[in-house]
């Protein structure tokens, strides 16, 4: 598995061999605040780089997830679906949204690293 | 217009609360513990809310004051007990309601809490009522606190005894620091509590008093969240001025005498509608999975006809599931009945419910 890369838009990516696991962002799911409904794609559908792929509600409003890498889904995480309230607690770990596989690495190696997301971050506030 | 703040502004920026625009005031949406936490602790223990944007609107009259008054108010001011309060509206000539509101008798005449976002509206819609024997006056000198939840009455009265003896929508003068404050049984939660009406340079130390007593402060998210669970109406969402007491299936609120007699802005309207009852009504919504039909998400009955739409929609954290509430054509607004959610372009399953999602508490 490889490190995770990010987007300006709070997502990760970690890549093994050819298949991408996205997740957002701790610092995404701390702006949104408890998170209460979470959608996730269906294996088989095709999702174009920084296309809508999945939904994320807290208690304030909907967000959608785009997804930062072009690619067919294989997976939506079922268990968030189940228990939104995970991914408060584990964003950047069990509470992965899905896992897409994907065409360009150039789309994956154009991402920012852990470094300069976090520095967007700082430099973005909400 | 300038942006307000309330008395407590610094106070709140102190506690982390995170502000947004509402009404023409930055006010907290949350603090550090989040929409969810606010909510439990609201339920399980107290919390305390800043309403100082609502206005605090005192009048004061003889008996003409009551017949002015009761042209654009339904309820039965005559025979209001003083200290006693009821929820009634601002109606418009059509019934539509121009906001919704609680009113209490005072030894002078009347105090009327209104909307922020409506409160200036209101007085000029009030006053066009009024003569000039009536007096009247928006207080922006006082602030206004609600403390809600189950251990409320236990902290309030170890501070300021007596409110223990307070009914369900009754109030009273109470000594504080060497002023008067008025103290109502009432709150907008579900919940047993007060609202408590407090001089600005007080109210801090108030709120310190009930920070040491384990109170949390709630923010607009989460008065949101207790508000729908309890089944309460949010005026500029679920009642406006198209909608009239009888669709928003509250005409409860109307009383029985003014019922019976009118002589209130949009009766002729309201009579009818009273007797063949509407075409639209409000009602609880509960979708069947987790999915959260927010607010003007279209409502299909079963067999696909567009039958309504959402005005307020959430997750309930209490009912651990999401909660709504709308207006569907009146054939569809019975209790269980299958509907029909769209949601980002996909219809979802759901069922008429009854209100409150939440069971109050109140202390009658």
């Amino acid at each position: 598995m490889s490190d995770k890369k990010f987007s300006k838009k709070h997502e990760w990516v970690s890549l093994d061999g050819d298949v991408a696991t996205v997740g957002i962002t701790k610092h995404a799911t701390e702006m949104l605040g408890d998170i209460v409904f979470v959608e996730v794609p269906d294996a088989g559908k095709t999702v174009e780089k920084e296309g809508q792929a999945a939904v994320v509600e807290s208690t304030k409003a909907a967000s959608d997830v785009y997804s930062p890498i072009s690619g067919e889904i294989t997976e939506g995480n079922k268990a968030i679906a189940d228990d939104p309230g995970s991914v408060n607690t584990d964003p950047e770990g069990a509470s992965w949204f899905f896992k897409l596989k994907i065409k360009d690495k150039g789309e994956y190696d154009s991402l920012m690293s852990k470094e300069d997301y976090d520095k967007f971050c700082k430099e973005n506030p909400s | 217009m300038e942006v307000q703040k309330t008395a407590l502004y610094d106070y709140h920026k102190n506690l982390g609360a995170k502000f947004v625009p509402f009404a023409g005031y930055e006010m907290p949406i949350q603090y550090k513990d989040g929409i969810v936490k606010e909510h439990i602790s609201t339920r399980t223990h107290a919390g305390f809310f800043d309403v100082s944007h609502m206005g605090q609107f005192f009048l004061e009259g003889d008996q003409t004051l009551i017949t002015a008054l009761e042209k654009i108010i339904p309820a039965d001011l005559n025979n209001l007990k003083i200290n006693h309060s009821k929820y009634s509206f601002l109606l418009n000539n059509e019934g539509g309601i121009i906001d919704d509101l609680i009113i209490t008798r005072t030894e002078k005449g009347f105090c009327i809490i209104l909307n922020a976002a409506c409160k200036e509206n209101d007085i000029r819609q009030i006053s066009q009522f009024l003569t000039e024997n009536h007096k009247k006056f928006l207080n922006n000198n006082l602030s206004l606190i609600a403390l809600q939840g189950p251990k409320s009455v236990e902290i309030l009265e170890k501070l300021i005894p007596g409110v223990a003896n307070l009914k369900f929508m009754t109030g009273n003068n109470f000594d504080y620091e060497g002023e008067k404050l008025y103290v109502t049984r009432s709150g907008y939660t579900g919940e047993d509590g007060f609202e408590i009406s407090i001089s600005n340079k007080k109210v801090e130390k108030f709120i310190d008093y009930l920070i040491s007593n384990e109170v949390k402060p709630i923010g607009l998210g989460a008065r949101d969240t207790l508000r729908l669970e309890a089944g309460l109406c949010l005026y500029g969402h679920d009642l406006n001025e198209k909608i009239n007491p009888v669709e928003a299936n509250l005409k409860w609120a109307i009383a029985k005498k003014r019922k019976e007699v009118g002589g209130f802005n949009g009766w002729e309207k309201i009579k009818t509608l009273l007797a063949n009852g509407s075409k639209k009504i409000r009602v609880g919504i509960k979708p069947d999975g987790k999915v959260i039909a927010r607010e003007n998400t279209k409502i299909f009955s079963s067999d696909n006809n567009e039958i309504g739409f959402v005005t307020s929609g959430t997750f309930g954290p209490s009912v651990n599931a999401p909660v709504a509430m709308g207006y569907v054509k009146s054939e569809f607004s019975e209790i269980g009945t299958s509907i029909q959610l769209e949601v980002r372009g996909k219809k979802y399953g759901g069922k008429i419910s009854e209100l409150p999602f939440y069971k109050k508490s109140y202390v009658k």
